[in-house]
């Protein structure tokens, strides 16, 4: 559904965008990225992926808990861990054919609207991208499952994740901002060297943030245009026509390094949020109190 | 079935179907099981006595390896529940108080889904769960019902059908008549003492409901404040303790005299 609508918002903007374009390249990109005329399909799945994740995971085990399936769960001959992990996997699962699925159906749509077949580069791109942004979901599964494990009402688990999705998501940006302004005061007569300083706290603190990680690194491999993870060039408006005219796509391997640390990042967190889950449920006491 | 030490085999041939020797259990400082020794021979039906809190259910779970004792031995049918607790699960069944089920599921798609947890291939589970379901006396009745829909008494017999779909040979009851009406006790009583004697399970039975323990159990313990007082067949340590000669002593008198001494 998600996906049709988006398709074809983005099919009608492209087929404008590339009027003037005399030889569009990476055109089945812009699919995902071209905002059309509300957002674009990666802009959705930032914002609203953690919430995927998040309704998949704030009741999985205090939900056996409550219904006091958990203490009959553990007595089967089934190890332990065998519960927390299935709930992850089955988790995990889901999470990957959404959004395969939801990819495919753009794909498949885009290809009609506009008629221009993926290169094996798109392909590619495509893939990591789609690969990231299992990891990031799962990441907020993660997330939510701590919860469910720690808390035992479905609904403070549920509000908790939901806290802590606003936070990074909306929170740490803004915070950002006045931390660098504190740290590094910038004012109209600022150096260049003030204003780089202060950009660069700004960027180092918002990146505490997975939703910064996730979003930057997902437009800088989608985007073959983008050189770094953050434009901060200030240029005049002639100045970045010719930038944009002159400007070739980077190949995917120089997009890979540029974004290659925050994949590991994103990578690290899911894997110990979910290792933090597993260690805090096999240490609890089983019995419903 | 194969057993790992020969400890366990002897075990077996004994008889023995849980040993527990000097079982503590400390929450922080306070002491729920306090050096617990008993051992429970294979066949027989034992009731579990004690007032609530006094340690029962943290015994049980002690038993069946879902919680590790601070010190002391146990083994369970040969086993030893902390280092081996899929071995001792797949043959111990347990009924915790105030089972759960999957609501939106039906009973067959319950027992189902334990038979799967138990390995057992689809193909025969199908047979078995029939099998037991028409033994608690549910088949006819509910079998495509939602879960939801039960009665306290069916959600208890859908219970003890979990437990019989993995053909324990012991089971732990925790409180499995609280809550029923006389008719469902009397139904549940009647089911657990025909599993003994057609099927020699042993049986486990944690309660305080005096009378129904009474009607059913060969022997029992009671436990009270974390320490089990007395243990062995209701007349002997009636005799023992109430030194009155009486034809008949119910277990109640007993109880009640063992608790006001603690």
């Amino acid at each position: 559904m998600v996906g049709v609508i988006i398709a074809s918002m983005v099919g009608m903007g492209i087929q404008e965008e590339s009027k003037g374009m005399a030889k569009p390249t990476l055109l089945f990109l812009w699919l995902f990225t071209s905002t059309g005329k509300l957002f674009s399909f990666v802009q959705f799945i930032g914002f609203f992926g953690p919430l995927i994740g998040i309704f998949l995971g704030f009741d999985a085990i205090n939900r056996e808990r409550v219904s006091r399936t958990l203490s009959k769960l553990a007595s089967q001959p089934i190890y332990r861990d065998s519960i927390i992990n299935a709930k992850y996997l089955a988790g995990v699962t889901t999470i990957a054919v959404v959004l395969v699925g939801i990819v495919l159906i753009i794909s498949g749509l885009g290809i009609r609207l506009i008629g221009v077949v993926p290169g094996s580069e798109e392909v590619l791109r495509l893939a990591i991208y789609v690969i990231i942004s299992i990891l990031y979901v799962s990441f907020w599964l993660g997330i939510a499952i701590l919860f469910s494990v720690v808390f035992r009402s479905t609904a403070t688990s549920a509000l908790a994740s939901l806290a802590i999705w606003i936070f990074f998501s909306f929170f740490v940006g803004l915070g950002a901002g006045f931390v660098a302004n504190a740290v590094a005061p910038i004012n109209q007569s600022s150096t260049s060297a003030e204003l780089v300083k202060n950009e660069q706290v700004q960027r180092t603190v918002s990146l505490l943030s997975p939703a910064t990680l996730y979003n930057d690194a997902t437009t800088t491999i989608l985007d073959p245009t983008r050189k770094t993870t953050r434009g901060f060039v200030l240029v005049g408006p002639l100045e970045r026509l010719s930038l944009s005219r002159f400007q070739n796509p980077l190949p995917l391997l120089q997009s890979l390094i540029i974004v290659v640390w925050y994949l590991i990042a994103i990578i690290a967190i899911t894997l110990v949020c979910f290792g933090v889950c597993y260690l805090v449920f096999m240490r609890q006491e089983i019995r419903t109190v | 079935m194969h057993y790992s030490s020969g400890w366990g085999d002897v075990k077996v041939e004994n008889h023995l179907v849980i040993e527990a020797e000097g079982l503590t259990k400390k929450y922080g400082t306070q002491i729920a099981v306090n050096n617990l020794t008993l051992q429970i021979r294979e066949g027989e039906v034992f009731g579990f006595l004690g007032p609530n809190g006094a340690g029962k259910t943290t015994s049980l779970l002690m038993f069946l390896g879902l919680t590790e004792p601070t010190s002391g031995k146990i083994r369970v049918i040969g086993f030893d529940p902390t280092r081996e607790p899929l071995r001792v699960k797949e043959k111990v069944g347990y009924l915790a108080e105030n089972v759960g089920f999957y609501d939106d599921m039906n009973a067959q798609q319950n027992l189902r889904f334990i038979a799967r947890l138990n390995r057992i291939p689809d193909k025969i589970s199908s047979k078995k769960i029939d099998e037991v379901l028409t033994q608690v006396g549910l088949f006819e009745e509910a079998k495509e019902k939602k879960v939801g829909t039960y009665s306290k008494g069916m959600r208890q017999r859908l219970g003890i059908a979990e437990v019989l779909i993995k053909e324990p040979r012991l089971i732990f009851l925790d409180e499995p008549t609280i809550g029923l009406d006389p008719d469902g006790t009397n139904r549940m009583l009647d089911l657990i003492h025909s599993l003994s004697r057609d099927r020699n399970i042993t049986i486990f039975l944690s309660s305080h409901l005096l009378d129904q323990v009474q009607r059913i159990c060969d022997r029992v313990g009671i436990m009270i404040k974390g320490n089990l007082v007395a243990i062995g067949p209701i007349q002997e340590l009636a005799k023992k303790k109430l030194g009155v000669e009486k034809e008949h002593y119910t277990l109640e008198e007993l109880y009640m005299k063992y608790f006001k001494e603690a």
